[in-house]
């Protein structure tokens, strides 16, 4: 015996479900809208000079983002030289050595780190580093940045050390290594696409960060000398372009959004992709 | 732990000595790694402490009244910080009213709805839109966004609901409103991802259980499912809003940098995370420094507790999915 | 993607400039132009690479007394205060003021069918960023311009978000012209503003002067002639309407009988005729005790040179060039610096 699904409910069901699908395709939309338009201004504002000139004084024309493309650069190096290693032996001995307890403690401070909005850490960065060094410099920044990229280098760390099973780790216990050489010759690198996807993420979302650097790295209108100079980053060129009056400086704003955003896109995709095609051990 | 007395054992067998155990490196790896772990809390210590630290001056000047005050007075030594809490929470009230609906729908697509690999490559795309930029938003924001709201939003709203206070007064572009849109944008993605997990993790049983007794697929995801994720829904819910709390410099360039606390979502306003973007490269003097720190003091508690419930909410529907 | 960034890095170190002293300074976005411009002129002439980063003159202010920059820049005269904290925090050493150039203060306006340009009195300016005038067709600005038909739109006025030297001239004017203004709002570089949205820098507020309509807001003289945009006469002290322009800066400057000894000395509403009422010096903050002698002597080098060689190209934008005695008494303040 069947029941006769009453027409009301045949159509509000429609209704909802092809609403859910709208919704859907608005958010994507929206994604292909940004992509579009960045896509169109950005390439029409982008030349050679972009990439190789210095900004020029205020009231000329022309001029590029050489210094800032490398600043970025720079500081993302010295971001990941902090942020990196901390997170990743964090993350080594939260998957591999802690107890539950202090597990449970770690990871609460760790996500904690993750909460504090970026621009408090500015405020911190300039109170620990800044003032006392007297000068604004890429290390601040840097330091900064690496402060966000650990919470996320810890959590990646541990979530692909524990997908590794755990027949591998016994395996080379079985046959003489110690635990330091198990994880290090055995498990890492059987996690090592999803570690390395995973730094990449991180890379790519605060290589975007602009609050931070504020008032840490502060800006170079030439090219920064080694690390304790202030240097000029894409994102806060970006900031400071957007604002001005000037049509030519929100070409170049534009310019610099389009550069950005291919880098950090193309990092993401790759990285995801990584990801989710996995390591074959991985997913026995 | 098995892999622990295996490796003890195996240690005590081969009796190693101490050169021989250190160069085998337990020790050192696990000190090196301990010292990380440890580094971490010491990291958010100092955080935490410097935050204290330099906010004394202005929780001894103006105690509980720094968060009731209205006005904000550099130059006659007065902060209150109000305008700036209230424009963190209305633009990220705007922001959830408009992603939350909008978000938990599509989740609903892509969990109950499309094939799985549409869902899969859907929902990829859709995470991208959490990893551009702040500042890109910012940027469209100010020459896409802006123009359009003023051009096509506010003359229909202003038709439509001219009447309410919401929506009174003379429009700027810059306003608590086109920066509620921008965060909403900004937090769809969240809202999407975690929620089409918690609803994937809803066993099936339960659809099948009211499909059997003749639910529409519309009715099963009403009446059983999404009640079944609730708690984890509102979990990225507050996800999202804790994200949308910090969030700065998209907020920064479509705010209007006003501090002022009024009914109108058209007005200009000011918001605590950019009220420090703007301000402390010059707050000088104590207490105007002082008062700024104690405002992302604030601003950190705030996210802080946002945080912690939306990990108890998500860890909650997990479990319950779990235990099912 | 990491050899990318090493051989950008690589790159970076190799290319320009050894053994080239480089500078820091940071402050007023007010004479940004020329210091820029200069920066850039003096970087052949004297070797020394000058990073000048504009963040508004509250920046310099306390970028210079907490010592993390090698110099500041304001338009607003540091306060005793102010001058105490920098001897505090700098091992007592005094901070030396430098004015540069002399600039002037106009109020922009962007208003649809508006091009010409408009006549303000003070009860205008005052009433207008006190709240109190609405539209601008309102009589107290009508009554100035009989020959222009203003619409009856709102006046949104537009003000600085950060600590501002700009501001600081444009209060400190508005404080002298209104009594009203004095008592509500006051004289500084960051105020409890009446009304108005806020923009950050010179360089914000024109931004938004040219995106927003009916909009007025103050900026520095040479961004509003570099932006196209309309801006007003102001009346003076003696009656007259007075453009922002060279002659009526300097004229305002001419004002100043005895410069006192610190160089801090507010020129607004200045008597006289043809001087601009609201004018400013703009100073450069420099440390007296350097703890790196080449910089102490490449910021002599440049300040020498700003002060002579470098006046000859203020005018071209916009900035009224430092009166002669001014000038010598600069000369004899370089030489404490050590």
């Amino acid at each position: 015996m069947t029941m006769e699904i009453s027409p009301v409910r045949k159509v509000v069901n429609s209704a909802m479900l092809s609403l859910s699908g709208i919704c859907t395709l608005l958010v994507i939309g929206v994604l292909f809208f940004i992509l579009g338009y960045l896509f169109v201004h950005g390439l029409r504002s982008l030349n050679l000079d972009f990439f190789t000139k210095l900004p020029k004084p205020s009231g000329e024309t022309g001029g590029g983002m050489a210094n800032a493309i490398v600043g970025s650069g720079k500081i993302l190096m010295v971001a990941t030289s902090i942020g990196v290693p901390i997170g990743f032996l964090a993350g080594i001995f939260l998957a591999e050595y802690s107890g539950k307890t202090f597990a449970f403690v770690i990871r609460y401070i760790v996500d904690l780190l993750n909460g504090v909005p970026s621009i408090v850490i500015g405020i911190v960065a300039y109170a620990l580093v800044v003032r006392p060094m007297r000068h604004f410099s890429a290390l601040a920044g840097g330091v900064a940045l690496g402060i966000m990229m650990i919470p996320i280098a810890v959590r990646t760390t541990e979530e692909f050390l524990r997908s590794v099973s755990n027949s591998m780790r016994e395996g080379a216990m079985a046959l003489g290594a110690t635990k330091a050489q198990t994880i290090f010759t055995v498990v890492v690198p059987a996690a090592m696409s999803g570690l390395i996807s995973g730094m990449m993420l991180n890379l790519a979302r605060v290589a975007g960060e602009t609050a931070p650097l504020l008032f840490t790295a502060l800006g170079n209108m030439f090219w920064s000398k080694g690390w304790l100079q202030p240097i000029a980053t894409l994102p806060v060129m970006i900031y400071n372009y957007a604002i001005a009056p000037e049509e030519d400086l929100h070409q170049q704003a534009w310019a610099a959004g389009f550069v950005l955003l291919m880098l950090v896109l193309v990092v993401n995709i790759t990285a995801r992709t990584i990801i989710a095609r996995g390591p074959a051990s991985a997913r026995r | 732990m098995a892999s622990s007395t295996i490796a003890s054992s195996v240690r005590h067998r081969t009796n190693k000595g101490l050169l021989a155990r250190l160069r085998g490196g337990d020790e050192i790896s696990y000190l090196v790694t301990l010292i990380c772990a440890v580094a971490i809390f010491v990291v958010v210590t100092l955080i935490v402490l410097e935050l204290w630290k330099n906010s004394q001056p202005a929780i001894k000047a103006f105690g509980w009244s720094f968060l009731t005050t209205t006005r904000w007075d550099p130059n006659g030594g007065k902060f209150g910080a109000l305008p700036f809490v209230y424009g963190t929470c209305v633009t990220s009230a705007i922001a959830l009213l408009i992603a939350v609906p909008l978000g938990v729908a599509s989740a609903v697509f892509l969990a109950e709805m499309a094939p799985p690999k549409l869902s899969n490559l859907l929902t990829f795309l859709i995470e991208l839109l959490a990893a551009v930029p702040s500042v890109i938003y910012g940027l469209l924001g100010i020459f896409v966004l802006l123009p359009l709201i003023r051009s096509y939003l506010v003359p229909a709203l202003k038709g439509g609901f001219g009447y309410l206070p919401l929506f009174q007064g003379s429009f700027y572009g810059v306003s608590f409103l086109s920066a509620g849109l921008v965060l909403s944008v900004m937090i769809v993605p969240f809202i999407v991802s975690v929620s089409r997990e918690v609803l994937l993790a809803v066993p099936t049983e339960q659809r099948e259980a009211a499909l059997a007794l003749g639910a529409t697929k519309w009715e099963t995801t009403w009446d059983i499912v999404l009640p079944y994720a609730s708690t984890g829904i509102f979990g990225s819910v507050f996800l999202a809003l804790a994200r949308a709390l910090g969030e700065t410099m998209a907020v920064t360039m479509v705010i209007g940098n006003t501090p002022k606390i009024t009914a109108s979502l058209l007005s200009p306003g000011y918001s605590i995370a950019a009220v420090i973007a703007n301000e402390f490269a010059e707050a000088s003097g104590d207490l105007y420094v002082s008062s700024l720190i104690l405002a992302g003091l604030v601003l950190f508690g705030l996210t802080i507790v946002i945080n912690a419930l939306a990990r108890i909410l998500i860890l909650t529907t997990a479990r319950r999915a779990a235990t099912a | 993607m990491s050899i990318l960034i090493r051989s950008f890095g690589a790159l970076a170190l190799v290319l320009p400039l050894s053994a080239q002293i480089g500078l820091t300074g940071a402050g007023a976005t007010f004479p940004a132009p020329i210091y820029q411009k200069w920066f850039s002129s003096y970087q052949s002439v004297g070797n020394v690479q000058i990073n000048y980063q504009p963040i508004g003159s509250g920046g310099g202010i306390k970028s210079i007394t907490e010592g993390t920059v090698d110099f500041g820049a304001s338009d607003a005269a540091l306060t005793d205060a102010q001058l105490a904290a920098y001897k505090t925090k700098n091992n007592n050493h005094d901070l030396l003021m430098f004015p540069t150039v002399l600039g002037a203060v106009v109020p922009a306006y962007n208003i649809p069918g508006v091009s010409g340009q408009l006549n303000f009195t003070p009860e205008a300016l005052a009433g207008i960023y006190l709240g109190t005038i609405k539209k601008w067709n309102d009589p107290r600005i009508a009554k100035a311009n009989p020959k222009i038909s203003l619409p009856d739109k709102e006046v949104l006025v537009i003000h600085r978000s950060e600590g501002s030297g700009t501001t600081y001239c444009w209060t400190d004017y508005l404080s002298k012209v209104s009594s009203e203004w004095k008592s509500k709002v006051g004289t500084n570089a960051s105020v409890d503003w009446p009304t108005g949205i806020g923009a950050k820098g010179n360089d914000g507020v024109a931004g938004l002067l040219k995106q927003q309509e009916g909009s007025i807001g103050y900026v520095e003289l040479i961004y509003a002639v570099k932006n196209q945009m309309p801006y007003g006469k102001v009346k003076n002290k003696a009656g007259e309407f007075v453009k922002g322009e060279l002659k009526s800066v300097t004229a305002a400057a001419a004002n100043v009988k005895e410069m006192p000894a610190d160089f801090r000395v507010s020129i607004t509403d200045a008597p006289g005729a043809g001087a601009y009422p609201i004018s400013t010096f703009t100073w450069l903050l420099i440390p007296s005790q350097y703890g790196d002698s080449s910089k102490a002597k490449a910021v002599k080098g440049f300040l020498t040179w700003a002060i002579t060689k470098g006046q000859d190209q203020v005018e071209s934008l916009e900035y009224a060039k430092l009166p002669k005695a001014v000038v010598a008494q600069e000369e004899k303040q370089i030489a404490k610096i050590r």
